[in-house]
């Protein structure tokens, strides 16, 4: 009778404790702000990975994403003679909500992912051991610089994949429906505000800091063997993404609620 | 001198060490035999602080390992680790003078550059694999990396994990023989965990067999073959029978 309560007690305390040690990790790992040495090449190492080396994948989901939104707007748009809304709907799409959302689970499979997996493959050859004896602190050395880049360099690349996305949707705006070029970048730039930009921008700096910081997480406290690598890979990606996707409704409403 | 007395460690409800009392005199080359998962490697890992102790005491030079500035106790120790343990995106050489290149110790490039040639050269390695990713390398030169990076800070105690484990009898004659140089050409101080016995024989000035947590032997290497202990004496001969029951 009381064994289902127990299963959910034990899963919220369990719940609690994960959230309990990420909290620790993340004010551990921040604090290393303030405490020299710094590694700058490690720093300019993970932005060159995890900004330059993303451009690839952010421009092509922001295009293609761009692009179909203009055809679901243009046909939803249709069915009250709104088609001509285009262009404002893909601009507060992209820059609001798609850019930024989609640009932080592209790079939630992409960073976190081959964060944890770099991270747990070197807690399980003993390299985080290694570097303990070798007078490193593995959160500074690994962590720090890692969250540090994604959290600056991520702005930049939702700010690539906004611009992307609404060439998307004009390119599919002018080509395929009509729209006439001048009018269309006209009511796209006249219908964006600096609020809207602002969001999007700090949306990417906190999806960059949670894609970083919890592909750390899960390396660091991976367990042993080549599964652990993999459980650590796969718990790193979902928890990113969940979370992501939770502080993008927290950031929704904290910018745009009425 | 290093001291652990009455040390305790364990993991959730599995006891490793239960009591753990080894003396290692300064400039001494002390052997840790055992079985598998007897606890050599947590023995030295408590030392180095990598692993929390329950209780018990461990001092270096007199001094209590907990309440000494982690980084200056850090700075006296190496470690080879069992695999080698290279940073898989760096070069061989910044591999070795990784200390030399951040953190209390920095040296400009150059000279940390030079230091880390000369340390190869030690090991027997030449200039052409400092540009190498470890990947690169054979398992034993990887090990003679490894070596080399134990030793680029001129370390006052270093630790040897499994040193010739995965390495064919020539690698591993030649890791032991350059162990066994270092530790007498540096004077250093060694803690070497095995179950090879050729290593023990090679390097150990002295002995110690950790069984069930605990030690249950130690002594001179040269008594190893003359020593009473029923425990010691199946392992060194590799005896299937005995006091000691393995699981198959």
């Amino acid at each position: 009778m009381t064994a289902p309560l127990a299963q959910i007690g034990a899963a919220t305390l369990g719940g609690l404790a994960a959230l309990g040690r990420l909290v620790l990790f993340t004010a551990q790992t921040l604090s290393h702000l303030v405490r020299p040495p710094f590694y700058g090449r490690e720093f300019g190492a993970a932005l060159v990975q995890i900004g330059f080396f993303s451009l690839p994948v952010v421009g092509l989901t922001a295009l293609f994403t761009g692009g179909a939104l203009a055809l679901q707007i243009y046909a939803g748009g249709a069915r009250f003679s709104a088609e001509a809304v285009v262009p404002q709907i893909v601009a507060i799409g992209m820059v609001r909500e798609l850019g930024p959302v989609l640009v932080g689970l592209m790079i939630a499979a992409r960073v976190t992912s081959s964060i944890a997996a770099e991270i747990a493959t070197m807690k399980v050859t003993e390299q985080i051991d290694a570097l303990v004896t070798l007078s490193t602190d593995p959160l500074k050395y690994l962590a720090l610089p890692r969250v540090l880049a994604a959290t600056l360099v991520m702005p930049v690349l939702v700010a690539v994949g906004d611009i992307i996305g609404i060439f998307g949707g004009y390119l599919v705006g002018t080509q395929r429906l009509g729209f006439n070029a001048a009018a269309y970048l006209q009511n796209t730039a006249d219908f964006l505000t600096v609020t809207d930009i602002l969001s999007s921008l700090v949306k990417g700096a906190v999806f960059g800091f949670i894609a970083a910081l919890v592909g750390c997480y899960y390396g660091m406290h991976s367990t042993r063997g080549a599964m652990g690598v993999g459980q650590a890979t796969k718990s790193g990606v979902v928890a990113a993404a969940v979370l992501i996707l939770a502080a993008n409704f927290i950031l929704t409403e904290a910018f745009f609620s009425a | 001198m290093i001291t652990l007395e009455n040390v305790h460690t364990s993991f959730g409800p599995n006891k490793v060490l239960r009591g753990v009392n080894l003396t290692v005199g300064k400039g001494r080359s002390m052997v840790v035999i055992g079985g598998s998962g007897t606890g050599k490697s947590v023995l030295i890992k408590s030392v180095l602080g990598l692993v929390a102790t329950d209780r018990g005491t461990i001092t270096v030079d007199g001094t209590d390992i907990t309440r000494t500035d982690r980084d200056v106790l850090l700075a006296r120790f190496g470690m080879l680790f069992q695999g080698a343990a290279l940073f898989d995106s760096l070069p061989v050489w910044q591999n070795v003078a990784f200390r030399l290149l951040r953190g209390a110790l920095k040296r400009p490039r150059a000279e940390a550059r030079a230091i880390a040639l000369d340390k190869l050269r030690r090991v027997g390695l030449s200039a052409d694999v400092a540009d190498r990713l470890p990947a690169e390398l054979s398992g034993g030169m990887q090990k003679r990396v490894g070596l080399a990076r134990a030793i680029c800070a001129d370390p006052e105690i270093i630790f040897f994990d499994e040193p010739t484990t995965g390495l064919d009898p020539i690698m591993a004659g030649v890791i032991n023989d350059l162990i066994r140089d270092i530790v007498t050409d540096l004077g250093v101080t060694a803690i070497t965990i095995t179950h090879d016995m050729s290593s023990v024989r090679a390097i150990a000035d002295d002995v110690a067999m950790l069984h069930d947590g605990i030690i249950r032997w130690t002594g001179p290497g040269a008594a190893l073959d003359t020593a009473d202990d029923p425990y010691l004496q199946q392992f060194i001969n590799g005896r299937s029978t005995g006091p000691m029951t393995a699981i198959r």
